[in-house]
């Protein structure tokens, strides 16, 4: 037996009930879950630093340069996965040169470019501006050129340039907001508009994927504010953590209610592939489905979140239990991708069966390689908050 | 009153002019909508239009399409790649439902119920259906996956670049990754026979001639004469793909 298939040959044969002869093998894998995954954090993360800007938020405030910087370390890391997976990644870039229109997948370069370029880098750029200046004029050496070359020559630090700055950022922003809610609810679209996969063609997709992607942003920057302060040795911000726990709380509802709904209706109109699907979900999803999204990743922070709003115990407590949930809700979220992507290609599309799936540790598709893209924005973002501290910006009004 | 009454149809003629104008505007420039308006593209009518017809009553389950389909096309021999393949469906006299296709049925059948248990079974020889408007045309990032003027969805190797989402798109299961080319591959209606007037392998070598293709455009076409005469249905038609593969036979129970 040719080694490269003996997987194969192993899900041959715990193959239950009927699939057609091609669907053994998922076509899609742990880099898939990842995609939408680190989209949702850039989404989720950017959103939160809009609401400070745009809603004028100021309890925010200590938390928004970190969204910005953690939005871009993750975007920066979004097309990694995407590309590894692609059986020619050489050829990737005909998705931007050829793009075929009437594919969901193929606007996914400009969505990406848009973001990037247009939004992410803009406004911090915008928002950094000024200091860049006055850092290039203080510092010495490499550093001195660095950001002397990031001011793109830009040396005004008159009050009338930074009044600029702030008006051109705020725009910025308010294109952001519908632009973080386009890459991601097109996220959910490339699966929301697959007519020949149930569990995957809904029109809430894209909706429940915007929310899951804020509530994983916004959990995933009350974590990094907690650890960044505490690896500093600062006193942290209790306004502003409770800030972000109670924005957290919310759209968790949100989500939570989202997602309920489109179950509820699955299951209330009961068409032609509700069976398989009850079997789906109490058989191979009942775990990462039940018990780690929604039970880890939905109930548990909700109920903490919840009790936290009314009863207020003391900091250090308080800044324990906002961990331990943030956490929670970002390895919920996970396997929320991982329920979407991996559920959705393991029952057959004749209804009649189910395929297996056993992530393998080393490869490309492997735990290892997912666990790195998963690590490396994180490096990224440590890299970016020494480059451009936050804590050395010069404090100012938005 | 009869004021009344005439701005009353003004507005009316004025409303109506809109509605009108803004129809013809939007069909004007609904070709330019197809990317979301993809199902709604017409067939192609001039020319040679391809389908193909299956008669599931005549069908024995030798599984000589499916083996002559890999020899034909160089498909992978490992039972995980298939462009053509047969699948057995039992109904048991208490109404359940047995399907199997073993190595999709390339080595035969074996009946698994015992014969005093089997209310019915049949064969259901499976390909692709070449989808008039195809999900798997539809989703292809780059185009690599495309129709032909004659009706027949092929691949384009040398283009695709293996991100699998046409094998997501089609219900029906008919493409695999190729593990050698790493590309999306599937049946091609045996394009390369097709071009020099000959049939497709699998329709050539079934012994029962329960497979036929043909021209659709042409009324005297034997597969034109079969889908009048008999009562033909497709897979999924909930989905509207424009398959055309037409089954003679269909039973309900085949997905
Ligand atoms: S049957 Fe599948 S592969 Fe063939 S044209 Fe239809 S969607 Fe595409
Ligand atoms: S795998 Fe190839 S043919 Fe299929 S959608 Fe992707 S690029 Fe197109």
């Amino acid at each position: 037996m040719n080694p490269e298939f003996e997987h194969l040959y192993q899900a041959l044969s715990k193959v239950d009930g009927f699939i057609y002869p091609n669907e053994i093998e998922l076509s899609w894998s742990i880099l898939i879950v990842l995609y939408p995954f680190i989209t949702g954090l850039v989404a989720g993360a950017f959103i939160l630093a809009s609401l400070e800007r745009v809603f004028n938020v100021k309890s925010l405030r200590p938390t928004y340069v970190i969204a910005l910087l953690t939005s871009f370390a993750f975007l920066l890391v979004a097309t990694m996965p995407l590309i590894f997976h692609l059986g020619q990644p050489l050829r990737a870039w005909e998705i931007m040169m050829t793009p075929h229109l009437t594919s969901a997948m193929a606007i996914f370069g400009f969505v990406y470019l848009w973001y990037l370029m247009i939004v992410l880098l803009l406004e911090i750029w915008f928002d950094y501006r000024y200091d860049l200046v006055l850092w290039a004029r203080e510092s010495t050496g490499v550093k001195k050129w660095l950001y002397k070359a990031l001011a793109l020559g830009s040396d005004d630090i008159s009050p009338k340039s930074v009044k600029l700055d702030q008006k051109l950022g705020y725009i910025v922003t308010v294109i952001g907001i519908p632009s973080a809610f386009l890459l991601h609810g097109y996220v959910g679209f490339i699966f929301g508009s697959i007519k020949a996969n149930p569990w995957w063609s809904t029109v809430m997709m894209p909706i429940i994927f915007l929310f899951s992607a804020m509530v994983s942003g916004i959990a995933l920057v009350m974590l990094l504010f907690i650890i960044i302060n505490k690896v500093r040795k600062q006193k942290i911000d209790m306004l502003c953590l409770d800030t972000i726990a109670k924005y957290l709380f919310y759209i968790i509802i949100i989500d939570f209610t989202m997602e309920s709904l489109d179950q509820i209706h699955r299951f209330y109109e009961a068409e032609e592939s509700f069976e398989i699907i009850q079997l789906l979900i109490s058989g191979h999803l009942n775990f990462t489905l039940l018990v780690m999204q929604v039970g880890i990743g939905m109930f548990l922070p909700l109920t903490t979140l919840g009790i936290l709003q009314f009863y207020k115990p003391a900091e250090k407590v308080r800044q324990l239990l906002y961990f331990i949930t943030g956490v929670l809700v970002l390895i919920g979220i996970f396997f929320m991708r991982w329920n979407v992507v991996i559920g959705g290609q393991l029952f057959s599309k004749s209804f009649l069966g189910f395929t297996s799936f056993k992530l393998s540790l080393i490869g490309p598709e492997g735990f290892l390689m997912a666990s790195i893209w998963l690590i490396v924005p994180f490096f990224i973002l440590a890299f970016l908050l020494w480059l451009f501290p936050p804590w050395k910006k010069t404090e100012m009004e938005h | 009153m009869t004021e009344k009454k005439t701005s009353l149809s003004r507005r009316n003629f004025l409303r109506n002019a809109g509605v009108t104008a803004g129809t013809l505007v939007a069909t004007s420039t609904l070709p330019s909508f197809n990317a979301v308006l993809f199902a709604a593209v017409k067939r192609n009518t001039k020319g040679p239009w391809y389908g193909i017809a299956i008669d599931i009553e005549k069908c024995i389950g030798c599984g000589t399409c499916a083996k002559t389909c890999k020899i034909e096309n160089n498909v992978p021999q490992e039972p995980f790649f298939f462009r053509s393949w047969v699948e057995q469906y039992t109904i048991r006299k208490d109404g359940s439902l047995k399907v199997e296709s073993p190595n999709g049925g390339i080595d035969g059948f074996t009946q698994s119920v015992p014969a005093d248990q089997i209310e019915k079974t049949f064969f259901v020889p499976k390909m692709c259906n070449h989808c008039a408007k195809s999900p798997c045309v539809q989703v292809c990032p780059v185009g690599a996956t495309y129709e032909t003027e004659e009706g027949i969805v092929l691949v384009d190797e040398k283009y695709c670049i293996g991100c699998k989402y046409c094998i997501q798109a089609c219900p029906y299961g008919c493409r695999y990754f190729h593990p050698d080319k790493h590309v999306a591959d599937k049946c091609t209606l045996c394009f390369h026979r097709i071009k020099k007037g000959l049939n497709p392998a699998c329709m050539d070598n079934c012994p029962t001639k329960a497979r036929i293709s043909g021209d659709l455009n042409d009324p005297e076409s034997a597969i034109s004469k079969f889908i009048r005469t008999k009562n033909v249905y497709v897979l999924k038609p909930h989905l509207n793909t424009g398959s055309k593969l037409y089954y003679n036979a269909l039973n309900q129970e085949v997905r």
